[in-house]
Protein backbone atom coordinates (compact mmCIF):
# COMPACT_ATOMS: atom_id res chain seq x y z
CA UNK A 1 0.00 0.00 0.00
CA UNK A 2 1.43 3.19 -1.00
CA UNK A 3 1.11 6.70 1.03
CA UNK A 4 2.22 9.01 -1.27
CA UNK A 5 1.41 8.47 -5.70
CA UNK A 6 2.90 10.93 -7.90
CA UNK A 7 1.38 10.46 -11.25
CA UNK A 8 2.86 12.00 -14.06
CA UNK A 9 2.84 15.11 -12.64
CA UNK A 10 4.26 18.33 -14.59
CA UNK A 11 5.13 21.42 -12.89
CA UNK A 12 6.66 24.55 -13.87
CA UNK A 13 8.10 27.94 -12.91
CA UNK A 14 6.46 30.82 -15.21
CA UNK A 15 7.46 29.30 -18.59
CA UNK A 16 10.60 27.25 -17.31
CA UNK A 17 9.29 23.48 -16.67
CA UNK A 18 10.78 21.97 -13.54
CA UNK A 19 9.02 18.37 -14.00
CA UNK A 20 7.98 16.83 -16.50
CA UNK A 21 5.51 13.72 -16.42
CA UNK A 22 7.33 12.61 -12.97
CA UNK A 23 5.71 9.48 -11.56
CA UNK A 24 6.78 8.02 -8.24
CA UNK A 25 5.36 5.81 -5.85
CA UNK A 26 6.42 6.05 -1.70
CA UNK A 27 5.22 2.61 0.10
CA UNK A 28 4.04 2.54 3.81
CA UNK A 29 6.62 2.61 6.75
CA UNK A 30 9.60 3.30 3.86
CA UNK A 31 12.27 5.82 4.02
CA UNK A 32 12.25 6.78 0.02
CA UNK A 33 15.15 8.82 -1.00
CA UNK A 34 14.76 11.52 -4.13
CA UNK A 35 18.53 12.31 -5.31
CA UNK A 36 19.38 14.69 -8.48
CA UNK A 37 21.25 17.54 -8.99
CA UNK A 38 21.10 20.68 -7.66
CA UNK A 39 17.76 22.26 -9.64
CA UNK A 40 16.86 19.19 -10.89
CA UNK A 41 13.42 19.76 -9.22
CA UNK A 42 13.55 17.93 -5.52
CA UNK A 43 12.64 20.58 -3.63
CA UNK A 44 9.43 21.66 -5.81
CA UNK A 45 8.28 18.07 -5.91
CA UNK A 46 8.44 17.90 -1.68
CA UNK A 47 6.50 21.62 -1.80
CA UNK A 48 4.18 19.77 -4.29
CA UNK A 49 3.60 16.67 -1.86
CA UNK A 50 2.95 19.25 0.80
CA UNK A 51 0.19 20.80 -1.16
CA UNK A 52 2.44 24.47 -1.46
CA UNK A 53 2.65 24.32 -5.26
CA UNK A 54 -0.19 22.97 -7.50
CA UNK A 55 0.79 20.54 -10.32
CA UNK A 56 0.29 22.23 -13.88
CA UNK A 57 -1.10 18.26 -15.00
CA UNK A 58 -0.92 15.26 -13.21
CA UNK A 59 -2.61 14.33 -9.39
CA UNK A 60 -0.15 13.74 -6.29
CA UNK A 61 -2.23 11.80 -3.91
CA UNK A 62 -1.37 11.38 -0.14
CA UNK A 63 -3.04 8.84 2.11
CA UNK A 64 -5.63 8.42 -0.61
CA UNK A 65 -6.43 12.15 -1.15
CA UNK A 66 -5.65 14.23 -3.91
CA UNK A 67 -3.22 16.92 -2.56
CA UNK A 68 -4.16 20.25 -4.78
CA UNK A 69 -8.14 19.62 -4.82
CA UNK A 70 -8.15 19.69 -0.85
CA UNK A 71 -9.67 22.54 0.33
CA UNK A 72 -7.79 25.05 2.83
CA UNK A 73 -9.29 22.74 6.15
CA UNK A 74 -8.72 19.73 4.08
CA UNK A 75 -5.04 20.66 2.97
CA UNK A 76 -4.48 21.64 6.89
CA UNK A 77 -6.27 19.01 8.36
CA UNK A 78 -3.69 16.47 5.71
CA UNK A 79 -0.76 18.99 7.02
CA UNK A 80 -1.54 18.00 11.05
CA UNK A 81 -0.27 14.20 9.80
CA UNK A 82 3.00 15.44 7.50
CA UNK A 83 5.63 16.88 8.80
CA UNK A 84 8.80 18.80 6.68
CA UNK A 85 12.33 19.33 7.79
CA UNK A 86 13.94 22.23 6.04
CA UNK A 87 17.55 22.33 4.60
CA UNK A 88 18.20 24.89 7.65
CA UNK A 89 16.27 23.75 9.92
CA UNK A 90 13.94 27.11 9.76
CA UNK A 91 13.36 27.02 13.37
CA UNK A 92 11.55 30.02 15.23
CA UNK A 93 14.60 32.37 15.81
CA UNK A 94 12.29 34.18 18.86
CA UNK A 95 11.40 30.91 20.97
CA UNK A 96 14.11 28.80 22.96
CA UNK A 97 14.67 25.19 21.47
CA UNK A 98 11.84 23.82 24.01
CA UNK A 99 9.48 26.08 22.50
CA UNK A 100 10.09 25.61 18.96
CA UNK A 101 9.50 22.08 19.77
CA UNK A 102 6.23 22.81 21.67
CA UNK A 103 4.89 24.74 18.92
CA UNK A 104 3.05 22.02 17.21
CA UNK A 105 1.57 20.58 20.07
CA UNK A 106 0.44 23.98 22.17
CA UNK A 107 -1.37 24.95 18.41
CA UNK A 108 -2.81 21.42 17.73
CA UNK A 109 -3.09 19.23 20.87
CA UNK A 110 -4.81 20.74 22.91
CA UNK A 111 -3.05 19.00 26.20
CA UNK A 112 -1.80 20.30 29.56
CA UNK A 113 1.34 22.04 29.68
CA UNK A 114 2.76 19.17 31.67
CA UNK A 115 1.88 16.67 28.84
CA UNK A 116 3.38 18.69 26.52
CA UNK A 117 7.00 19.21 28.77
CA UNK A 118 6.83 15.22 28.89
CA UNK A 119 6.32 14.98 24.87
CA UNK A 120 8.76 17.96 24.22
CA UNK A 121 11.88 16.48 26.38
CA UNK A 122 10.69 12.69 25.19
CA UNK A 123 11.43 14.08 21.66
CA UNK A 124 14.77 15.96 22.40
CA UNK A 125 15.98 13.26 24.30
CA UNK A 126 15.52 10.65 21.65
CA UNK A 127 18.14 13.59 18.86
CA UNK A 128 19.53 13.64 22.42
CA UNK A 129 19.91 17.05 23.00
CA UNK A 130 17.67 17.29 26.50
CA UNK A 131 20.07 19.29 27.88
CA UNK A 132 19.72 22.32 25.54
CA UNK A 133 15.96 22.82 25.74
CA UNK A 134 16.78 26.02 27.18
CA UNK A 135 19.31 27.55 24.43
CA UNK A 136 18.21 29.79 22.06
CA UNK A 137 18.37 28.48 17.84
CA UNK A 138 20.96 31.16 17.93
CA UNK A 139 23.68 29.19 20.04
CA UNK A 140 23.51 26.00 18.48
CA UNK A 141 25.43 24.77 16.05
CA UNK A 142 24.17 23.42 11.69
CA UNK A 143 24.05 20.36 13.21
CA UNK A 144 22.11 21.03 16.84
CA UNK A 145 19.86 23.45 14.51
CA UNK A 146 18.30 20.32 12.31
CA UNK A 147 18.42 17.96 15.51
CA UNK A 148 16.29 20.17 17.36
CA UNK A 149 13.83 20.56 13.65
CA UNK A 150 13.96 16.71 13.40
CA UNK A 151 12.48 16.56 17.13
CA UNK A 152 10.37 19.15 16.19
CA UNK A 153 9.07 17.60 12.87
CA UNK A 154 8.28 14.51 14.81
CA UNK A 155 6.69 15.69 17.79
CA UNK A 156 2.99 15.25 16.32
CA UNK A 157 4.28 11.34 15.64
CA UNK A 158 3.44 12.16 11.97
CA UNK A 159 2.39 9.62 9.15
CA UNK A 160 5.07 11.05 6.56
CA UNK A 161 8.00 13.28 7.15
CA UNK A 162 9.26 14.82 4.34
CA UNK A 163 13.32 16.00 4.42
CA UNK A 164 15.00 18.41 2.48
CA UNK A 165 18.28 18.42 1.89
CA UNK A 166 18.76 17.17 5.85
CA UNK A 167 22.92 16.73 5.33
CA UNK A 168 23.36 19.80 3.80
CA UNK A 169 26.59 21.71 5.22
CA UNK A 170 26.92 19.15 8.07
CA UNK A 171 30.07 17.77 9.39
CA UNK A 172 31.02 14.10 8.89
CA UNK A 173 29.89 13.07 12.39
CA UNK A 174 26.49 14.96 12.55
CA UNK A 175 25.89 13.67 9.02
CA UNK A 176 25.91 10.14 10.44
CA UNK A 177 23.55 11.05 13.76
CA UNK A 178 21.02 12.91 11.34
CA UNK A 179 20.81 10.02 9.02
CA UNK A 180 20.87 7.30 11.85
CA UNK A 181 18.08 9.44 13.57
CA UNK A 182 16.03 9.78 10.57
CA UNK A 183 16.07 5.79 9.98
CA UNK A 184 15.74 5.05 13.98
CA UNK A 185 12.87 7.77 14.25
CA UNK A 186 10.62 6.33 11.46
CA UNK A 187 10.93 2.91 12.12
CA UNK A 188 9.92 4.11 16.01
CA UNK A 189 6.78 6.05 14.66
CA UNK A 190 6.06 3.72 12.11
CA UNK A 191 6.27 6.60 10.10
CA UNK A 192 6.89 7.17 6.12
CA UNK A 193 9.98 9.22 5.18
CA UNK A 194 10.88 11.14 2.00
CA UNK A 195 14.42 12.51 1.88
CA UNK A 196 15.26 14.91 -0.92
CA UNK A 197 19.58 15.14 -1.27
CA UNK A 198 22.21 15.09 -3.25
CA UNK A 199 24.08 13.07 -0.56
CA UNK A 200 24.68 10.18 -2.21
CA UNK A 201 26.90 8.16 0.29
CA UNK A 202 24.78 8.52 3.32
CA UNK A 203 21.29 8.25 1.93
CA UNK A 204 22.66 5.17 0.62
CA UNK A 205 22.79 3.54 4.22
CA UNK A 206 19.81 4.76 5.43
CA UNK A 207 16.96 4.18 2.80
CA UNK A 208 14.86 1.49 0.91
CA UNK A 209 14.46 2.95 -2.15
CA UNK A 210 15.81 5.72 -4.16
CA UNK A 211 14.58 7.69 -7.10
CA UNK A 212 16.92 9.41 -9.62
CA UNK A 213 15.61 12.80 -11.13
CA UNK A 214 17.06 14.67 -13.90
CA UNK A 215 15.64 16.91 -16.22
CA UNK A 216 12.00 17.10 -15.19
CA UNK A 217 11.96 13.20 -14.76
CA UNK A 218 12.49 9.94 -13.07
CA UNK A 219 16.01 8.85 -14.77
CA UNK A 220 17.08 6.01 -12.71
CA UNK A 221 15.25 4.00 -9.47
CA UNK A 222 15.73 0.99 -7.20
CA UNK A 223 17.17 -0.08 -4.30
CA UNK A 224 20.69 0.69 -2.86
CA UNK A 225 22.14 -2.38 -4.18
CA UNK A 226 20.59 -1.63 -7.40
CA UNK A 227 21.58 1.36 -7.89
CA UNK A 228 25.36 0.71 -6.77
CA UNK A 229 25.13 -2.05 -9.75
CA UNK A 230 23.38 0.05 -12.36
CA UNK A 231 24.99 1.03 -15.48
CA UNK A 232 22.63 3.56 -15.96
CA UNK A 233 24.94 6.85 -17.47
CA UNK A 234 23.38 9.63 -15.37
CA UNK A 235 22.95 7.45 -12.31
CA UNK A 236 26.21 6.13 -12.81
CA UNK A 237 27.91 9.63 -12.78
CA UNK A 238 25.86 10.93 -10.08
CA UNK A 239 26.86 7.87 -7.34
CA UNK A 240 30.45 8.03 -8.76
CA UNK A 241 30.15 11.68 -8.53
CA UNK A 242 32.03 11.96 -12.14
CA UNK A 243 32.27 15.62 -13.39
CA UNK A 244 31.34 15.51 -16.90
CA UNK A 245 28.92 13.21 -18.20
CA UNK A 246 25.45 12.80 -19.48
CA UNK A 247 24.70 16.28 -17.17
CA UNK A 248 27.17 18.41 -18.49
CA UNK A 249 29.90 20.56 -16.49
CA UNK A 250 28.95 23.98 -18.86
CA UNK A 251 26.41 25.39 -18.62
CA UNK A 252 24.57 26.17 -22.07
CA UNK A 253 26.42 28.77 -23.78
CA UNK A 254 27.61 30.01 -26.95
CA UNK A 255 31.44 28.59 -28.34
CA UNK A 256 34.04 29.38 -26.27
CA UNK A 257 35.92 30.36 -29.70
CA UNK A 258 33.08 33.29 -30.60
CA UNK A 259 32.64 34.33 -26.88
CA UNK A 260 36.81 35.19 -26.15
CA UNK A 261 36.97 36.04 -30.15
CA UNK A 262 38.80 33.55 -30.97
CA UNK A 263 36.88 32.40 -34.19
CA UNK A 264 37.29 36.07 -36.01
CA UNK A 265 40.65 36.20 -35.38
CA UNK A 266 41.44 32.69 -36.15
CA UNK A 267 39.56 33.64 -39.73
CA UNK A 268 41.13 36.56 -40.01
CA UNK A 269 44.63 34.95 -39.40
CA UNK A 270 43.34 32.17 -42.60
CA UNK A 271 42.28 35.21 -44.67
CA UNK A 272 45.38 37.06 -44.61
CA UNK B 1 16.15 60.73 -29.21
CA UNK B 2 13.24 58.74 -30.18
CA UNK B 3 14.18 55.14 -28.90
CA UNK B 4 15.21 56.71 -25.50
CA UNK B 5 11.41 58.69 -24.99
CA UNK B 6 10.26 55.28 -25.77
CA UNK B 7 12.55 53.41 -23.35
CA UNK B 8 11.66 56.20 -20.81
CA UNK B 9 7.78 55.58 -21.51
CA UNK B 10 7.86 51.82 -21.14
CA UNK B 11 10.05 52.06 -17.76
CA UNK B 12 7.38 54.88 -16.51
CA UNK B 13 4.49 52.53 -17.95
CA UNK B 14 5.42 49.19 -15.85
CA UNK B 15 6.18 51.05 -13.01
CA UNK B 16 2.88 52.53 -12.70
CA UNK B 17 1.03 48.92 -13.77
CA UNK B 18 3.69 47.83 -10.64
CA UNK B 19 2.30 50.29 -8.77
CA UNK B 20 -1.47 49.47 -8.91
CA UNK B 21 -0.77 45.62 -8.48
CA UNK B 22 1.04 46.22 -5.84
CA UNK B 23 -2.16 48.59 -4.18
CA UNK B 24 -4.37 45.55 -5.39
CA UNK B 25 -1.90 43.29 -3.47
CA UNK B 26 -1.75 45.27 -0.59
CA UNK B 27 -5.93 45.19 -0.15
CA UNK B 28 -6.25 41.83 -0.55
CA UNK B 29 -3.43 41.83 2.20
CA UNK B 30 -5.73 43.75 4.37
CA UNK B 31 -8.91 41.63 3.51
CA UNK B 32 -6.83 38.50 4.33
CA UNK B 33 -5.39 39.98 7.40
CA UNK B 34 -8.94 40.89 8.93
CA UNK B 35 -10.78 37.51 8.04
CA UNK B 36 -6.93 35.91 10.31
CA UNK B 37 -7.45 38.35 13.28
CA UNK B 38 -10.43 36.66 14.65
CA UNK B 39 -7.76 33.82 15.86
CA UNK B 40 -5.42 36.39 17.12
CA UNK B 41 -8.04 38.09 19.06
CA UNK B 42 -9.49 35.00 20.29
CA UNK B 43 -5.12 34.37 21.58
CA UNK B 44 -5.12 37.83 22.91
CA UNK B 45 -1.86 36.81 24.49
CA UNK B 46 0.10 36.97 21.40
CA UNK B 47 -1.34 40.36 20.99
CA UNK B 48 -0.46 41.71 24.41
CA UNK B 49 3.17 40.07 23.58
CA UNK B 50 3.45 42.36 20.33
CA UNK B 51 2.25 45.91 21.97
CA UNK B 52 5.41 44.81 24.14
CA UNK B 53 7.91 44.94 21.43
CA UNK B 54 6.02 47.52 19.07
CA UNK B 55 4.47 49.73 21.98
CA UNK B 56 6.27 49.59 25.59
CA UNK B 57 9.91 49.65 23.49
CA UNK B 58 9.20 52.42 21.45
CA UNK B 59 8.51 54.49 24.80
CA UNK B 60 11.96 55.94 25.09
CA UNK B 61 11.88 57.54 21.83
CA UNK B 62 8.32 58.73 22.05
CA UNK B 63 8.80 60.31 25.71
CA UNK B 64 12.29 61.80 24.48
CA UNK B 65 11.48 63.29 21.78
CA UNK B 66 8.11 64.42 23.10
CA UNK B 67 9.39 66.18 25.48
CA UNK B 68 12.01 68.22 23.19
CA UNK B 69 9.25 69.36 21.15
CA UNK B 70 7.04 70.41 23.31
CA UNK B 71 10.02 72.54 24.99
CA UNK B 72 10.88 73.55 21.37
CA UNK B 73 7.06 74.92 20.92
CA UNK B 74 6.84 76.68 24.32
CA UNK B 75 9.79 78.61 23.62
CA UNK B 76 8.89 79.51 19.52
CA UNK B 77 5.25 79.82 21.09
CA UNK B 78 6.30 82.44 23.85
CA UNK B 79 8.50 84.09 21.13
CA UNK B 80 5.57 84.57 18.68
CA UNK B 81 2.65 85.54 20.87
CA UNK B 82 4.87 88.12 23.36
CA UNK B 83 4.61 90.14 19.69
CA UNK B 84 0.99 90.27 20.03
CA UNK B 85 1.13 90.64 24.48
CA UNK B 86 -0.77 87.17 24.53
CA UNK B 87 2.16 85.06 26.35
CA UNK B 88 -0.15 83.78 28.67
CA UNK B 89 -1.55 81.71 26.09
CA UNK B 90 1.21 79.78 25.47
CA UNK B 91 0.22 76.81 27.35
CA UNK B 92 -3.38 76.86 24.66
CA UNK B 93 -0.71 77.08 21.71
CA UNK B 94 1.38 73.77 22.76
CA UNK B 95 -1.40 71.71 23.98
CA UNK B 96 -3.29 72.64 20.58
CA UNK B 97 -0.76 71.71 18.31
CA UNK B 98 0.62 68.82 19.93
CA UNK B 99 -3.72 67.20 20.47
CA UNK B 100 -4.43 67.90 16.82
CA UNK B 101 -1.30 67.77 14.86
CA UNK B 102 1.91 67.04 16.08
CA UNK B 103 1.32 64.02 18.85
CA UNK B 104 -0.44 61.62 16.10
CA UNK B 105 1.75 62.83 13.30
CA UNK B 106 5.15 63.15 14.34
CA UNK B 107 4.46 60.10 17.09
CA UNK B 108 3.18 57.78 13.99
CA UNK B 109 6.08 59.19 11.94
CA UNK B 110 8.55 57.71 14.35
CA UNK B 111 6.60 54.60 15.38
CA UNK B 112 6.97 53.90 11.30
CA UNK B 113 10.34 54.53 11.95
CA UNK B 114 11.02 52.45 14.89
CA UNK B 115 8.33 49.60 14.89
CA UNK B 116 7.29 49.59 11.16
CA UNK B 117 10.82 49.09 9.97
CA UNK B 118 11.53 46.50 12.69
CA UNK B 119 8.09 44.55 12.26
CA UNK B 120 9.10 44.59 7.97
CA UNK B 121 12.61 43.50 8.77
CA UNK B 122 11.54 40.90 11.52
CA UNK B 123 8.37 39.30 8.94
CA UNK B 124 11.29 39.91 6.08
CA UNK B 125 13.83 37.50 7.54
CA UNK B 126 11.17 35.19 9.10
CA UNK B 127 9.90 34.62 4.97
CA UNK B 128 13.62 34.37 3.79
CA UNK B 129 14.73 31.92 6.79
CA UNK B 130 11.58 29.82 5.70
CA UNK B 131 9.88 29.90 9.01
CA UNK B 132 6.75 30.82 7.24
CA UNK B 133 6.74 28.14 5.09
CA UNK B 134 7.40 26.10 8.06
CA UNK B 135 4.24 26.96 9.90
CA UNK B 136 2.49 27.24 7.06
CA UNK B 137 3.32 23.32 6.81
CA UNK B 138 2.57 22.60 10.29
CA UNK B 139 -0.74 23.91 9.46
CA UNK B 140 -0.50 27.20 11.18
CA UNK B 141 -1.67 30.06 9.10
CA UNK B 142 1.41 32.80 9.44
CA UNK B 143 -1.48 35.32 8.76
CA UNK B 144 -3.11 34.44 12.07
CA UNK B 145 0.00 33.44 14.21
CA UNK B 146 2.46 36.13 12.95
CA UNK B 147 0.76 38.91 10.89
CA UNK B 148 -2.57 39.77 12.90
CA UNK B 149 -0.70 40.37 16.30
CA UNK B 150 1.46 42.58 15.14
CA UNK B 151 -1.14 44.25 13.00
CA UNK B 152 -3.43 44.59 16.08
CA UNK B 153 -0.77 45.18 18.51
CA UNK B 154 -0.03 48.24 15.92
CA UNK B 155 -3.16 49.63 16.46
CA UNK B 156 -3.67 49.35 20.03
CA UNK B 157 -0.26 50.81 20.61
CA UNK B 158 -0.32 54.02 17.85
CA UNK B 159 -2.82 55.82 20.18
CA UNK B 160 -1.29 55.08 23.06
CA UNK B 161 1.56 55.78 22.16
CA UNK B 162 0.38 59.48 20.70
CA UNK B 163 -1.43 60.16 23.96
CA UNK B 164 2.10 59.62 25.63
CA UNK B 165 3.75 61.96 23.40
CA UNK B 166 1.27 64.47 23.34
CA UNK B 167 1.44 64.80 27.64
CA UNK B 168 5.40 64.60 27.36
CA UNK B 169 5.10 67.78 25.02
CA UNK B 170 2.66 69.77 27.04
CA UNK B 171 4.99 69.18 30.03
CA UNK B 172 7.66 70.14 27.73
CA UNK B 173 5.92 73.35 26.88
CA UNK B 174 5.59 73.86 31.18
CA UNK B 175 9.14 73.54 31.72
CA UNK B 176 9.31 76.09 29.34
CA UNK B 177 6.65 78.85 29.71
CA UNK B 178 6.15 78.33 33.68
CA UNK B 179 9.44 77.04 35.09
CA UNK B 180 12.22 78.54 32.88
CA UNK B 181 10.07 81.65 31.36
CA UNK B 182 7.75 82.35 33.84
CA UNK B 183 4.50 82.19 32.59
CA UNK B 184 1.72 82.23 35.54
CA UNK B 185 1.24 78.94 36.19
CA UNK B 186 -2.40 78.98 37.15
CA UNK B 187 -3.38 80.87 33.79
CA UNK B 188 -0.90 78.40 31.69
CA UNK B 189 -3.22 75.44 32.85
CA UNK B 190 -6.65 77.14 33.06
CA UNK B 191 -6.14 78.83 29.24
CA UNK B 192 -5.34 75.27 28.34
CA UNK B 193 -8.63 73.59 29.70
CA UNK B 194 -10.74 76.29 28.35
CA UNK B 195 -9.47 76.45 25.06
CA UNK B 196 -9.15 72.32 24.71
CA UNK B 197 -12.13 70.76 23.65
CA UNK B 198 -12.60 66.74 24.56
CA UNK B 199 -14.01 65.68 21.35
CA UNK B 200 -12.97 68.09 18.62
CA UNK B 201 -9.72 68.34 20.02
CA UNK B 202 -8.49 65.18 22.01
CA UNK B 203 -10.76 62.74 19.75
CA UNK B 204 -9.93 63.77 16.50
CA UNK B 205 -5.93 63.23 17.39
CA UNK B 206 -7.17 59.82 18.85
CA UNK B 207 -8.88 59.07 15.56
CA UNK B 208 -6.01 60.13 13.67
CA UNK B 209 -3.64 58.19 15.35
CA UNK B 210 -5.83 55.16 15.46
CA UNK B 211 -5.80 55.51 11.08
CA UNK B 212 -2.13 55.66 11.25
CA UNK B 213 -1.54 53.04 13.08
CA UNK B 214 -3.62 50.87 10.53
CA UNK B 215 -1.98 52.23 7.50
CA UNK B 216 1.79 51.99 9.50
CA UNK B 217 1.14 48.50 10.67
CA UNK B 218 -0.41 47.48 7.12
CA UNK B 219 2.22 48.49 5.29
CA UNK B 220 5.03 47.20 7.63
CA UNK B 221 3.82 43.82 7.86
CA UNK B 222 2.84 43.59 3.87
CA UNK B 223 6.32 44.94 2.71
CA UNK B 224 7.65 42.07 5.17
CA UNK B 225 5.48 39.66 3.73
CA UNK B 226 6.03 40.38 0.33
CA UNK B 227 10.03 40.81 0.38
CA UNK B 228 12.25 38.89 -1.88
CA UNK B 229 13.89 36.50 0.50
CA UNK B 230 17.49 38.14 0.19
CA UNK B 231 19.66 40.10 2.05
CA UNK B 232 18.77 42.71 -0.74
CA UNK B 233 15.33 41.99 -0.85
CA UNK B 234 14.70 42.73 3.42
CA UNK B 235 16.61 45.75 3.24
CA UNK B 236 14.53 47.13 0.23
CA UNK B 237 11.03 46.47 1.89
CA UNK B 238 12.26 48.30 5.43
CA UNK B 239 13.10 51.43 3.37
CA UNK B 240 9.83 50.90 1.42
CA UNK B 241 7.81 50.69 5.14
CA UNK B 242 9.64 54.21 6.26
CA UNK B 243 9.22 55.87 2.85
CA UNK B 244 5.63 54.71 2.41
CA UNK B 245 4.50 54.80 6.05
CA UNK B 246 6.08 58.40 6.45
CA UNK B 247 3.77 59.69 2.54
CA UNK B 248 0.53 57.60 3.62
CA UNK B 249 0.83 59.71 7.24
CA UNK B 250 1.40 62.28 6.13
CA UNK B 251 -1.41 62.44 3.02
CA UNK B 252 -3.77 60.71 5.63
CA UNK B 253 -3.46 63.80 7.87
CA UNK B 254 -4.38 66.08 5.17
CA UNK B 255 -7.47 64.37 4.32
CA UNK B 256 -8.62 63.77 8.12
CA UNK B 257 -7.63 67.49 8.66
CA UNK B 258 -9.80 68.44 5.74
CA UNK B 259 -13.01 65.83 7.10
CA UNK B 260 -12.31 66.79 10.77
CA UNK B 261 -12.46 70.61 10.33
CA UNK B 262 -15.76 72.12 11.76
CA UNK B 263 -15.37 75.87 10.29
CA UNK B 264 -17.64 77.08 7.31
CA UNK B 265 -15.98 77.68 4.36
Amino acid sequence: MNLVEIDAVNFGYGRRPVLEGISMRVPRGKVVAIMGGSGCGKTTLLRLIGGQLRPGKGAIRVDGKVVHELDRDGLYALRRRMSMLFQFGALFTDMTVFDNVAFPLREHAGISEEMVRDLVLMKLEAVGLRGAHNLMPSELSGGMARRVALARAVVMDPMLVMYDEPFAGLDPISMSVVGSLIRRLNDALGATSIIVTHDVVESMQIVDYLYFVAEGRVVGEGTPQQIRETQLPVVHQFVHGETDGPVPFHYPAPSYDEDVGLAAARAEAAHA
Amino acid sequence: MLDRARRTLVRLGHNFIDNVWRVGAMTRFFFILMVASGTSLRRFRLVMREVYFTGVLSLIIIVVSGLFVGMVLGLQGFETLQTYGAQDSVGVLVALSLLRELGPVVAALLFASRAGSAITAEIGLMKATEQLTAMDMMAVSPMARVIAPRFWAGVISMPLLAAIFSAMGIFGGYLVAVVMIGVDNGTFWSQMQAAVDFRYDVMNGVVKSIVFGIAVTVIATFEGFDAPPTAEGVSGATTRTVVSSSLAILSLDLVLTALMLRGDY
